[in-house]
């Protein structure tokens, strides 16, 4: 019992210690946007990195998912003769919650994973050290240009998620299963609100880009400098941001969605 | 305590210096002085906190007692930019040299110039291939870091260290894993750097032979002490056992070949544990 109190007391302060260590790292990189922002090149260049390589997997997923949710919504619809509501119904999913989601979590493996471990490596070869001893803060040079293409990155990659999914979701609705594609796009628009679904579903997208992006970026920058930490801290970036990717979505969606 | 060479003409000098990394007692009250324009070694057996040692005098750590002062500044007292500033005069090169692996040769070495100054490109251009053909590899510069072997990468790193013309460079086992034509190489740079330029220059090392012909004044530490200080030929004729068993390289002496551990018999004829 007192055994079980004691690794109880030890894991609570490792991990609030650790809390309070990526929140200090938040903060210095957040107090650098303003000189990566007067030198824009160091920023679309982690721009391309994080955001167009990571296109190809989104459009591949997000045209998959929408044909799944094209087929499905299509038999369930069907029953209930409300097919025509296709759109709406692929439309919805995707703005509100799987556009955001599932990009996230696809983000979060494609290029979080990448960041950690290329940042633990960078400190594993003393190049972090190195920049710090050239008078170059690593936080500023480094870690900020990554966390704003993060947060930029993610909204638009969703976009690009839902977007893609929403023609998925046509060509099976309506290309295969004979849904009417001015009732499945005419629905869509008339019963998609802008605020309520579009724009809730960027907020979402910037928040999960802020916590995969910050989570990413902390694992590395505080990863054990070996090759073995640097495998550990890539391994807990896409746990630690799936989960709180998913627990985030619930919140949001409770808060934002809830009067409805 | 002094044992300290005058500090009147030291660039940077340690005082009561103590550290420790957990339990373990890395530095014990040492002092230390560093004269301007020569070439000071800090030697010693591996693990005995050489390396901290220059993280302490670039103010990447902090002791738990005592001061360095570094050109008149008290290195942990400074404010960030006042660090940040010092640091532009210093130089470090470090073991693995420390490139930035995104970058070609001709970027590293440029990469501190573009950070602090707003040299126009044709004149950082003309400073790099500059501090390229002082080591030698002028002809390197559009190759990657992965495309150069340990000597080259380390010639590299001494070109970006000494690309805003430092007052002082802090080597890191500069010799340690070289082949003998890259470490004549380097120990030739060192030496001819610190001449030319005016440097002064800290070398960290347990490469004896080397560092011995270059060095004008050694420190040996050993057991988060000074063990034996001096010019390269008082430190050959040192008495101290542990000086002695450092500079000929003896298995046992007051160094022990073996890690603390229980009576060896006793420890075989021990049964049920694993370990």
């Amino acid at each position: 019992m007192i055994q079980f109190l004691q690794y109880l007391g030890k894991s609570t302060r490792t991990s609030f210690t650790k809390l309070g260590r990526g929140t200090y790292f938040l903060l210095q990189t957040i107090s650098g946007i303003l000189s990566v922002l007067a030198r824009p090149r160091l920023l679309l260049n982690q721009m391309y990195s994080v955001g167009v390589l990571s296109f190809l997997i989104i459009t591949i997923s997000g045209l998959f998912v929408g044909m799944v949710l094209g087929l499905q919504g299509y038999y369930t619809l069907s029953d209930f003769g409300a097919e025509e509501t296709l759109g709406v119904m692929v439309a919805a999913s995707l703005v509100r919650e799987l556009g955001p989601v599932v990009s996230a979590l696809l983000f979060a493996g494609r290029a979080g994973s990448a960041l950690t471990a290329e940042i633990g490596l960078m400190k594993a070869t003393e190049q972090l050290s190195g920049m710090e001893m050239m008078a170059v803060d690593p936080v500023k040079r480094i870690i900020t240009p990554r966390f704003l293409a993060g947060l930029i990155s993610m909204p638009i990659l969703a976009a690009l998620f839902s977007a893609v999914g929403i023609i998925g979701g046509q060509i099976i609705g309506s290309g295969l299963l004979g849904v009417d594609e001015g009732a499945y796009w005419s629905q869509m628009q008339a019963n998609i609100d802008f605020q309520d679904d579009i724009i809730n579903g960027v907020i979402k997208s910037i928040v999960f880009g802020f916590i995969a992006s910050w989570i990413a970026l902390f694992e590395g920058y505080d990863a054990i400098p070996t090759s073995e930490g640097v495998s550990r801290a890539t391994t807990r970036t896409v746990v630690n941001s799936a989960f709180s990717i998913l627990g985030l979505d619930f919140i949001l969606t409770a808060l934002m969605f809830g009067d409805d | 305590m002094d044992n300290s060479v005058s500090s009147q003409h030291s660039l940077v000098s340690v005082r009561n210096l103590s550290f420790s990394r957990g339990d373990k007692k890395i530095f014990d009250d040492i002092s230390l002085d560093f004269q301007r324009g020569k070439i000071t070694a800090i030697m010693g057996p591996s693990g005995t906190g050489k390396t901290t040692l220059l993280k302490l005098i670039g103010g990447q750590l902090y002791p738990d007692q005592g001061s360095i002062t570094v050109d008149g500044q008290n290195v942990h007292k400074l404010r960030r930019t006042e660090l940040y500033n010092l640091r532009k005069r210093l130089g470090m090169l470090f073991q693995s040299g420390a490139l930035l692996t995104d970058m070609n040769v001709y970027d590293n070495v440029a990469f501190p110039l573009r950070e602090h100054t707003h040299l126009p490109e044709s004149m950082i251009r003309t400073l790099v291939l500059m501090k390229l053909q002082a080591v030698g590899l002028r002809g390197a510069r559009n190759l990657m870091p992965n495309e150069l072997s340990g000597g080259m990468a380390r010639r590299i790193a001494l070109a970006r260290a000494i690309a805003l013309d430092p007052m002082m460079i802090l080597y890191d086992e500069p010799f340690t894993g070289q082949d003998p034509i890259s470490m004549g190489v380097l120990v030739h740079l060192i030496k001819s750097l610190n001449a030319i330029l005016g440097l002064t220059s800290i070398i960290v090392s347990h490469d004896v032979h080397d560092t011995s012909a270059i060095a004008d004044y050694i420190y040996v530490l050993s057991g988060g002490k000074i063990v034996g200080q001096g010019t390269p030929k008082e430190i050959q004729q040192s008495e101290s056992e542990w000086v002695q068993q450092f500079m000929t390289g003896a298995a046992d002496g007051p160094v022990h070949f073996h890690y603390p551990a229980k009576d060896y018999v006793d420890d075989l004829l021990s049964s049920g544990k694993r370990y």
